[in-house]
């Protein structure tokens, strides 16, 4: 709905493209057959699609072994899967460590609690990201879960025994600190964007030096700071827990980043819509609540996500203070001896977990991009 | 100055950072750590658990199981410290997963009561970083690891042979200083990830493969068939490996010193997990007595219950059977950690009494 004084008709769509013909042979033939070249290219890469494809077949289903026995010890036997290394996949490692992969250290026993967890916050993703519930009430969804969650993962309480965080592991851990990091960076991030350009010089400054000290160093060392450093300037006796430490520095991170994507946001609304809303009379939050931000923050959806899919992998960095995250729960797996070697198939079913969400996140992301913004596309 | 107003004020600060969400979660979350100067013994006791900081993962030394229990050699001398304090609960004790990084910073912090997490001891560690090495579960050193078929019996044979190793890490600089000291030309392989150095050994990029003698053995127990490769029987450094305390409360450091011992004394006076109970009230040996707490008082002298011994082999077994149940299975021999007694061992404890 950009103001504009002189109407200028928007460009004519394309007319609608030929109805195939020939049907999608013919679409073949005249889109990568069409000449010597395009042909020669076009068989070439389809051998080699069908060739790889064959041999991951192969690797990952016909010769694999799904299952391998015991030993007199009663520990799984790896020799069937030795000998047919580099012929067929051993998703037996999948079998015997999934659950660890999944969940960690925390106590063998009580795993129920986590896979709830799991659960719980894809329960919350699929809630929050339908429109027809976007409403002040799904702030107090969050937070019932979220403390369900507390209750679920700390235990201590209605029966359930009490689990420390350092038992927390896998899949928990990647969500817990992608969505709080997530859910807290989004509303900090506004609020440095609106600070970048506010008229006050002293808020400016400071939101000027927080993105650009913390941007100017990387996450890695961040994660560092938070988990070397950090505890040293504490007084004796005084620990904060590791996770809430890389939670913190996550959050600060993610933060400036979203930051930078806002203020794109704000900066590409036209100067009429801020003196509109001057003009009406609105207050600043007025003005910036119900005219800027919902123009701005739809213009930057893509980018957004973009950042929100970079940081659910890169709550992965966490390995280096420690902490068994998806990933590190997975390398982990396969230090037993008997199990070292089949880091392939780990890696390819962690992938797949990462895979799931991230894709999910951007079909997501793409609905949502065409669905707000249809007024556009006349 | 008040502690617990200062702990309090430092809440209050966490709350404005991170809002009410998250307090909740702080607060179980401050743990509790021993101001300087108390008996650490007894903060432990009262706490009810050690923390004791591992690595995140070591084949045969700390790594959790499929089911997600710490197993391991550094892992069991956890356990025993915790046995020789609670008596006989295994259990007491918390994990923390501690990278090669982290690891001083969580001892010196107060985050972890205690390290067991294959570090060497060397002079600088041992004085400027505040903490103290009360003993050597380990001694480990550099090794090579080559294919029998090469027929190579001593590391000095390797002259132009090609040799696989880790980057950045000490066992570089070793297998250079050696090399040079013996007037060997070696041809070093760098490979940074463990996986793809034994990879690269056994696609035969390189004629052997160098690092500390245990991840050797460990290595060697993943190959196809592992009697094709033998490690040879030079070691080129010293890597002593031992729990860490901090410095500043000697009584701690004393206490994870003589579990050590005791594990290593049992299994000269042949006391194991199965016959230590009945040794306890049968076993005539003086040393004995006195050591499983029938006459005087030594253990009362540690801070622990005079019958720690009783338990600690009760549980955890001596020292040859800890060894025997986390790192046979990868194939090491005892070697230098075999008892003094026999030929080449090192493991030598000082009198009970």
């Amino acid at each position: 709905m950009s103001v504009t004084v002189n109407h200028t008709p928007s460009p004519a769509l394309p007319p609608p493209s030929r109805v195939m013909a020939g049907g999608p042979l013919g679409w073949v033939r005249a889109n990568l057959l069409n000449g010597p070249i395009n042909a020669a290219v076009t068989l070439l890469l389809a051998y080699l699609v069908v060739r790889y494809a064959i041999s991951f077949i192969d690797w990952a289903f016909i010769h694999a072994i799904w299952e391998v026995p015991n030993d007199r010890f009663g520990r799984p036997d790896t020799a069937l899967c030795r000998d047919n290394k580099g012929i067929g996949a051993c998703w037996a490692v999948i079998g015997e460590k999934h659950r660890f992969i999944l969940f960690g250290t925390y106590p063998y026993e009580e795993h129920w609690r986590p896979a709830i967890v799991c659960v719980l916050f894809i329960a919350l993703y699929i809630v929050s990201a339908m429109r027809r519930f976007w409403r002040k009430e799904l702030v107090l969804v969050w937070v019932a879960t979220l403390t369900i969650i507390g209750i679920l993962m700390w235990g201590g309480v209605f029966g359930l025994s009490y689990v420390p965080q350092e038992r927390w592991g896998g899949l928990p851990i990647t969500l817990i600190l992608a969505t709080f990091g997530l859910a807290f960076a989004f509303p900090l991030a506004i609020l440095v964007a609106l600070g970048r350009r506010s008229r006050l010089p002293a808020i400016k400054a400071l939101c000027v030096l927080y993105v650009e000290l913390i941007r100017g160093v990387p996450l890695i060392s961040l994660l560092f700071m938070a988990s070397v450093m950090f505890p040293l300037f504490l007084p004796e006796g005084m620990n904060i827990d590791k996770l809430l430490r890389a939670q913190v520095a996550i959050i600060l991170f993610a933060g400036a980043y979203l930051a930078e994507v806002v203020r794109a946001g704000l900066q590409a609304l036209p100067k009429g819509q801020y003196e509109a809303a001057d003009a009406l009379g609105l207050s600043y939050w007025q003005k910036t609540g119900f005219i800027i931000l919902p123009q701005a923050l739809r213009l930057v959806i893509p980018p957004l996500v973009n950042t929100f899919i970079g940081f659910f992998k890169d709550t992965s960095l966490v390995l280096i203070i420690g902490i068994f995250d998806l990933l590190t729960a997975a390398k982990t797996s396969i230090i037993e001896p008997q199990w070292q070697g089949f880091a392939v198939e780990v890696y390819v079913t962690v992938g797949l977990i990462y895979f799931i969400f991230c894709f999910a996140m951007s079909k997501y992301s793409a609905g949502l991009e065409a669905e707000l913004n249809r007024h556009r596309v006349r | 100055m008040d502690t617990t107003k200062r702990r309090f004020s430092v809440r209050r600060l966490l709350a404005g950072v991170m809002g009410a969400g998250l307090i909740a979660a702080a607060t179980p979350a401050l743990a509790q750590a021993p101001a300087a100067g108390t008996n650490l013994i007894e903060t432990i006791r009262n706490r009810g658990q050690l923390i004791c900081g591992v690595s995140t993962g070591l084949a045969g030394f700390s790594a959790p199981d499929s089911q997600g229990r710490w197993t391991g050699f550094d892992v069991d001398y956890c356990r025993a410290v915790a046995v020789a304090i609670f008596g006989t609960d295994q259990n007491r004790v918390r994990f923390v997963a501690t990278t090669a990084q982290a690891r001083f910073t969580a001892l010196q912090s107060g985050e972890v009561d205690m390290l067991a997490r294959n570090t060497t001891w060397t002079l600088s560690r041992d004085t400027s970083l505040g903490l103290d090495f009360p003993a050597t579960s380990f001694y480990d050193g550099q090794g090579f690891m080559v294919k029998r078929s090469l027929g190579v019996t001593s590391a000095r044979q390797l002259d132009g042979a090609t040799v696989c190793v880790q980057p950045g890490t000490t066992t570089e600089q070793n297998l250079t200083d050696w090399a040079r000291a013996n007037r060997v030309t070696i041809r070093p392989v760098v490979i940074e990830r463990q996986e793809d150095n034994t990879a690269a050994y056994n696609a035969g990029r390189c004629d052997a493969y160098t690092t500390d003698a245990s991840g050797l053995a460990a290595v060697r127990s993943t190959l196809q068939n592992p009697n094709d490769h033998i490690i040879l029987p030079e070691i080129i450094s010293k890597e002593p490996l031992g729990p860490l305390v901090r410095h500043g409360d000697q009584r701690f450091a004393d206490l994870v010193r003589w579990t050590h011992f005791a594990l290593i004394a049992a299994e000269e006076l042949n006391l194991t997990s199965a016959n230590v109970e009945a040794a306890a009230t049968g076993d005539q040996r003086p040393e004995v007595a006195r050591m499983l707490g029938r006459s005087g008082d030594l253990g009362q002298m540690l801070g622990v219950d005079n019958r720690w011994v009783v338990n600690l082999i009760k549980v955890m077994g001596n020292y040859g059977e800890v060894f025997n149940r986390n790192l046979t299975p990868l194939g090491l021999q005892r070697g230098p950690n075999a008892l003094w007694t026999t030929a080449g061992g090192l493991q030598y404890a000082p009198p009970f009494r």
